[in-house]
């Protein structure tokens, strides 16, 4: 894989070569990271000129000598979208995956925006999503303006030509062009609005699962991510904010840092301050050499106790009504009401790749070297603290090391660009792993409250109040006045049992002082829990297997009740299991796709949960790259286990007690379970799978410890004490 | 000016002795391949060989290193056993992110040395130091048994 490292020089002859000319897979493929602004990406369709590339549209640029440059408007953080994305792309256009090279796009809401959210950001699990129509039209009509242009010239009907590998052949004369011979020719050409586009059933690469065009330099240490970006002449920093959220600086006592070797400066800001040395090293001996004093403001006593108390009253008012359906205060008095609330915590994000930025600024230009989900709102961040117009920011994204929601925030950049105000040259600017964990954009707690009555084993009434803080609020100000916050109420208003008497309602709830974001799996991930948990306390109290119950109220929602089907089947469900072995069901709808998935767990006599095998069957509409939604579903579920089992920020004294791997705990290679996808075949649009393993795993180990123990867990993390003393008595 | 034998090359630079091998090969020799994750050794993204044995290098100090040789992931696609690593990673798509892969590939490397033909528990017990938040860890096992090969006993 040819890598086009930025202009400058190694810093030392050991730094290793970024040019290879061919992977391991036998793929000829370039990875061009952009060097200069939007400018050098010209976007307005066919009007480049006879010399320039043809560039039909933001997303591709066929140059005179063939290549194909495809311009990437999803970031990578390893769901595969730099793969399925050229995929789409290239099935239309018709030219070989050996030809691409990929580059990320520049900042640009206008002609990066996710068709979905409007703005330039990768997540939701909807890249292939929301690109799949734009793509292959985008690569459709290109293709119909390379046929054009070669029919001028043989003066010929367009549809007497045919393409296949980034050629235009007129059969019947024997005469062909490749697209590069085109290009110029193209570009004078409007390319069409609204190009037919191919059959499912032409498809040559969609659906297969073709190699990822990313992978081979991310085995070979060759890959860049943001943190290993070294401009010349860099100098390396890292940062201490208040441990307390919102304390200030107090004072600081910074003489044994500054005599350090290695240490160049010591910065002290309102809210953090930094150490910049001439490596990490230096800067991080020098961090933790000062004497800091915080004034910790009004959040001193903020813990998680307060936060948990403010949450359970918020819930005892009414929300607002998201969803309604017949008449639910009626159908709820009739009968027994069956109620549970449910509990999720905080949660850190954790990337592997800790959080940095690298910002070169300068009197009249500011240079970002970022990982971010979120690029257009990275430079509008940097462009606000410098004070430099749009135009002079230039933002390169990189490879992500994990994303999970915590690259959808822009608070890591800002601090970086507040920094290199003070520095003069290049800085990198790396956040220790604790800072990293004290210093996350929180999954914020849930709190939900479940009720229902039964009527001939099957729901009648349902109720479900849905507490929490309201991400949507602060990241997408109009999308929520417009529908309310959409998230915390997704795969709970369309939840998929045929329910004739319901009501769905969001409380909105802020915590104090602590951040709130976007984390994977987002809404669904509390509301599956939360209903999938209280289904099978339901198909209890009606007497009934929890897989009987589900799929008799799933006539409504056929694509869910095969993949149930597919999953019990697979999974072995109804086959005898020793004591303190169980068997739990989730299924979803959730990201436009439908998902049942079975755990199979043992529950210790200590309390210890051991996931033997976890069995998924989705169907996801045309899976663009089945192999992409495999691994996507395989990490989705051990990301969710790693919640359900370990996963919680608590909050004392309004710091974060938790710091690193140590006591963040991460699920390790020993506890993997066993995971069989089975992908169901289907015509349908593209769904979403970057989060729906996320979602689907915890309520399903949730339920197989209620089926292999008969306690019903009601909050996240998995309290073991309570399993294993249960036991006892 | 401290020496080292990196991938089989000597190379001469400036560092104090207490730095840890992990800032020495990213920031002083601009070997990025080798990985910041957490800096307490409990993550193995910064996972390196010390004369073939595993060794998280965020935590190794220079100046207990010596003469021994180091190899990282930029060098051990030179070896049987990191090529047959490389391959089967490719062949498999075991990478999400990537960012935990060159520390998953140097420890995977160091158990197929001493263990050719690794069962799931010598797996449990050398890859269970390397995290993965992408979770690739199925994908990991798979990969580790197609490089040893077939176990002809």
């Amino acid at each position: 894989m040819k890598s086009s490292s930025l202009s400058y020089p190694p810093k030392s002859t050991s730094r290793r070569s970024f040019m290879t000319t061919a992977s391991a897979a036998g793929l000829l493929l370039g990875f061009h990271l952009p060097i200069a602004s939007a400018a050098e990406v010209n976007t307005t369709s066919g009007t480049n000129g006879a010399e320039g590339p043809f560039t039909p549209n933001a997303f591709i640029r066929i140059a005179v000598d063939g290549r194909v440059t495809l311009v990437m408007p999803q970031v990578e953080m390893g769901q595969g979208v730099y793969t399925s994305l050229p995929m789409i792309i290239a099935e239309e256009l018709d030219v070989p995956m050996s030809s691409l090279m990929l580059q990320a796009a520049p900042p640009s809401d206008a002609l990066y925006a996710n068709p979905v959210f409007g703005v330039q950001a990768t997540g939701n699990s909807n890249s292939v999503r929301a690109f799949w129509k734009p793509l292959r039209k985008a690569g459709a009509a290109a293709r119909a303006v390379l046929v054009q242009a070669a029919a001028r010239r043989w003066r010929v009907p367009p549809d007497t030509c045919t393409t296949s590998k980034g050629q235009v052949f007129h059969r019947v004369s024997g005469r062909s062009l490749s697209y590069g011979a085109l290009a110029a020719e193209a570009s004078a050409i409007t390319p069409p609005a609204d190009p037919p586009l191919k059959a499912v059933k032409d498809f040559k690469l969609i659906g297969r699962p073709l190699k990822r065009l990313d992978t081979p330099d991310k085995v070979n240490g060759k890959a860049l991510y943001a943190i290993d970006i070294i401009p010349p002449g860099v100098k390396f920093a890292t940062i201490a904010a208040s441990p307390v959220f919102g304390g200030r600086v107090g004072r600081v006592n910074d003489r044994a840092a500054r005599g350090m070797p290695g240490v160049n400066q010591v910065i002290v800001l309102s809210d953090l301050v930094a150490v910049v040395g001439d490596h990490f090293w230096a800067a991080k001996k020098g961090l933790d050499a000062l004497e800091i004093v915080w004034n910790d403001g009004a959040n001193a006593n903020v813990n998680t106790a307060g936060i948990w108390s403010s949450a359970r009253s918020a819930s005892d008012r009414a929300g607002v009504v998201a969803r309604a359906a017949g008449d639910a205060g009626k159908a709820l008095k009739d009968g027994e009401l069956v109620t549970a609330r449910f509990e999720m915590p905080f949660l850190a994000h954790a990337t592997m790749e800790p959080l940095n930025c690298t910002v070169d600024l300068k009197k009249n230009s500011c240079e970002v070297w970022v990982g971010t989900q979120v690029c257009a709102r990275a430079q509008a961040i940097a462009a606000k603290v410098s004070g430099l117009p749009l135009d002079k920011v230039i933002v390169h994204n990189q490879l992500l090391g994990g994303g999970f929601g915590r690259r959808l925030e822009v608070d890591y950049v800002e601090k970086a660009v507040r920094v290199a105000q003070k520095v003069s040259g290049p800085v990198k600017v790396v956040w220790t792993r604790e800072e990293d964990i004290q210093h996350d954009i929180y999954r914020p707690i849930y709190f939900d409250r479940l009720e229902a009555t039964l009527k001939d084993g099957r729901i009648n009434g349902w109720h479900h109040r849905i507490t929490g803080s309201s991400v949507v609020a602060r990241w997408l100000p109009p999308a929520y006045e417009k529908l309310g916050d959409f998230d915390a109420v997704d795969s709970a208003v369309d939840i998929p049992y045929d329910i004739p008497n319901k009501r769905i309602e969001y409380v909105r709830s802020e915590p104090p002082a602590v951040p709130t974001g976007f984390w994977r799996g987002v809404g669904p991930n509390n509301n599956v829990f939360a209903i999938e948990s209280f289904i099978d306390e339901l198909a209890k109290k009606a007497d009934k297997d929890p897989f009987d119950f589900r799929l008799d109220m799933l006539g409504k929602t056929p694509r869910l009740k095969a993949a149930l089907e597919l999953a019990a089947q697979k999974a072995g469900w109804g086959s005898p299991l020793p004591a303190r072995r169980g068997r739990g069901i989730a299924a979803q709808v959730a990201f436009a796709s439908f998902i049942a998935t079975i755990a199979e767990v043992e529950v210790g006599d200590d309390g210890e949960v051991r996931i033997l095998r976890i069995t998924s069957a989705v169907d996801t509409g045309i899976a663009v790259n089945p192999d992409t939604i495999v691994a996507q579903l395989q990490g989705g579920l051990i990301f969710g286990v790693t919640a359900a089992l370990y996963g919680e920020i608590t909050i004392d004294k309004g710091r974060v007690q938790q710091s690193n791997f140590n006591d963040y705990r991460m699920l390790r290679m020993d506890q993997c379970p066993a995971i069989d996808i089975h992908l169901i075949k289907s015509a349908e649009a593209p769904g979403g799978i970057g989060e729906t393993g996320t979602t689907a795993a915890p309520p399903a180990v949730r339920n197989a410890i209620y089926a292999a123990t008969g306690i019903p867990l009601r909050r996240l993390p998995i309290d073991r004490d309570i399993l294993a003393r249960r036991k006892q008595s | 000016m401290p020496t080292l034998t990196i991938n089989g090359a000597k190379q001469t630079f400036e560092a104090p002795d207490d730095m840890p091998l992990l800032w020495v090969l990213r920031d002083i020799l601009g070997m990025t391949g080798t990985k910041f994750g957490c800096g307490i050794a409990q993550c193995g993204a910064c996972t390196v060989h010390v004369d073939g044995k595993a060794v998280r290098s965020c935590l190794l100090p220079l100046g207990a290193i010596g003469t021994k040789a180091v190899t990282t992931i930029e060098g051990i696609g030179a070896t049987p056993i990191g090529n047959k690593l490389q391959q089967a990673w490719l062949g498999l798509e075991v990478v999400q992110c990537g960012y935990c892969q060159s520390g998953q590939i140097m420890s995977a490397a160091a158990l197929l040395a001493t263990t050719p033909h690794p069962d799931d528990s010598d797996i449990d017990a050398a890859m269970s130091g390397n995290i993965c938040r992408c979770g690739t860890y199925v994908r990991i096992r798979a990969a580790i048994k197609k490089a040893a090969g077939p176990h002809n006993v």
